[in-house]
């Protein structure tokens, strides 16, 4: 079956996402109004800053679209911002978010520019453990995984990226490496 | 700090992650702030950065004197009241401003035009440094200079606190042209292509082969209204700074929330009109042809 994703162009990397997609052959669309999610079988929400992002969604929305989207099992990639924008709980500082995910995040809470990193990880699936590399920008912190939620990945310690149901989150920016394996994972799964 | 945390296997620092952070700001919008309070404005009216000065370019531009990196207390406030990225200016070839910059963790270094050069002959070796630096450029050339020097972001320099979009039209298209023009070339040309734009040989076969820059491109300098905005967006910016342009008008929230819905909508006329609607007052602009040369801050660096 050939699926059409969907990547949230409103602000941020997105193109970056575009990129990896392009290379595992996925077909791809940007959205950036309500109308385009339509036939769309998999949503990524890329990295960007989340403040910027929640206001448009809001004018845009897409706030509620991709609730609704989301509401009805629908698969989602959210990285770094993305990830916050659908996590349960966020913090430093409070902010609203989908909540599509069980899981509480700290934002920055790796600190700032100067502190983000390149790292290396595991990641791991039904295949065994791998080593991957991540790259961090001012990035989140999964400070609680709930009852449900799977740890993907791990790195310097904590889970870097999680899975409840259909939804997948990275606190890391797969798509700024050349490793295919955090996108390859979302599109297996939405096929 | 993953040493401080016990991990060993972290690099901090890099090129990846220097243009990842403006990756990140793409499709947005930077904009200039000089206070905590206007910071706080910023970051409510959706911007993804904010740029810490001491005055705004029409400021520095009516006052004279000479313009310097933004204070300690002004900077620590501005980190302090918003959790977006902030980014501070110092002046070309000021490497001990940006030393500093780092050490107080500004996000971003802006070695910028708009204050008055420290150094007339050299501009900062951005390799010594960990924070990513944004630098200003007029042609190709210029920007691949600094890319040479090791700039992560690149930017029109356009003419700033002008309200004029004139300027950071000719450089955007300046920049693009030259690209285009690169790529048509037979590698045998390439060494005097490099010659002729007074660009390393490596950066230019590099850009020959891509048709793009190696790091993002931005546009800045003269940014006043949402069509501006949507201007640069279609002329191939990938965000925008808007330095005197909100603050210096009418209503800055307003036209802040409507310079960020511009943006992302750039090309999507009926967003730009339902945000323009009711604007208020833009900044009054400067007719660059009634700048004399001296006075114009793009011909700063080189």
């Amino acid at each position: 079956m050939a699926v059409e994703l969907g990547v949230l162009g409103l602000q941020g990397d997105y193109a970056a996402h575009g990129a990896m997609l392009d290379r595992l052959g996925a077909t791809w669309h940007v959205i950036k109004k309500p109308s385009q999610l339509d036939g769309i079988d998999g949503l990524v929400m890329p990295g960007g800053e989340s403040t910027t992002l929640i206001k448009l969604m809001d004018s845009s929305g897409l706030w509620k679209a991709i609730a609704d989207y989301a509401a009805l099992g629908k698969p989602v990639f959210g990285t770094c911002a993305g990830m916050i924008l659908v996590a349960k709980d966020v913090i430093n500082p409070a902010q609203r978010s989908l909540g599509l995910i069980d899981i509480g995040v700290e934002r920055n809470g790796y600190g700032r520019q100067i502190d983000s990193a390149e790292v290396g990880g595991i990641f791991r699936d039904a295949e065994g453990n791998r080593p991957m590399d991540m790259v961090f920008i001012r990035a989140p912190r999964i400070t609680r995984l709930g009852d449900g939620v799977e740890a993907l990945a791990e790195c310097r310690g904590d889970v870097v990226m999680a899975r409840q149901d259909r939804v997948v989150v990275a606190s890391f920016h797969p798509e700024l490496t050349d490793d295919l394996t955090a996108h390859r994972y979302f599109v297996e799964m939405v096929a | 700090m993953s040493e401080k945390n016990g991990h060993s296997n972290g690099h901090t620092g890099t090129l990846r992650l220097k243009t990842g952070l403006a990756e990140m700001l793409k499709g947005g919008v930077i904009m200039d702030v000089v206070t905590a309070d206007q910071a706080k404005i910023a970051e409510d009216s959706g911007a993804t950065s904010v740029m810490a000065l001491e005055r705004v370019p029409a400021d520095i531009r009516a006052e004279g004197g000479v313009a310097r990196m933004s204070s300690i207390e002004l900077l620590r406030e501005i980190m302090e009241a918003v959790s977006i990225p902030v980014m501070a200016k110092c002046r070309i070839g000021h490497f001990a401003e940006a030393q500093m910059l780092q050490a107080l963790g500004a996000d971003y270094v802006d070695e910028s035009e708009v204050l008055t050069p420290a150094d007339e002959h050299f501009h900062i070796d951005k390799f010594a440094f960990d924070v990513p630096f944004v630098c200003g450029c007029r042609n190709l050339g210029e920007a691949l200079r600094r890319i040479g020097e090791g700039a992560a972001m690149i930017r029109t320099k356009g003419e700033a606190g002008s309200g004029n979009i004139v300027e950071a039209v000719r450089h955007m298209r300046t920049v693009t042209d030259e690209l285009r023009r690169l790529t048509t070339l037979r590698p045998e040309q390439l060494m005097t292509a490099a010659k002729d734009l007074g660009a390393p040989y490596e950066i230019v076969r590099m850009v020959a082969e891509s048709g793009k820059l190696p790091v993002p491109n931005f546009a800045a300098g003269g940014v006043a209204t949402p069509a501006d905005a949507s201007l640069m967006m279609q002329l191939g910016a990938e965000a925008v700074f808007v330095g005197s342009g909100i603050f210096k008008s009418g209503d800055p929230i307003v036209r802040a929330k409507a310079i960020v819905e511009a943006t992302t909508h750039y090309e999507d006329p009926d967003v730009l009109i339902r945000v323009s609607e009711n604007l208020g007052e833009a900044m009054v602009g400067i007719n660059i042809d009634t700048l004399e040369e001296k006075d114009k801050l793009q011909t700063r660096g080189w």
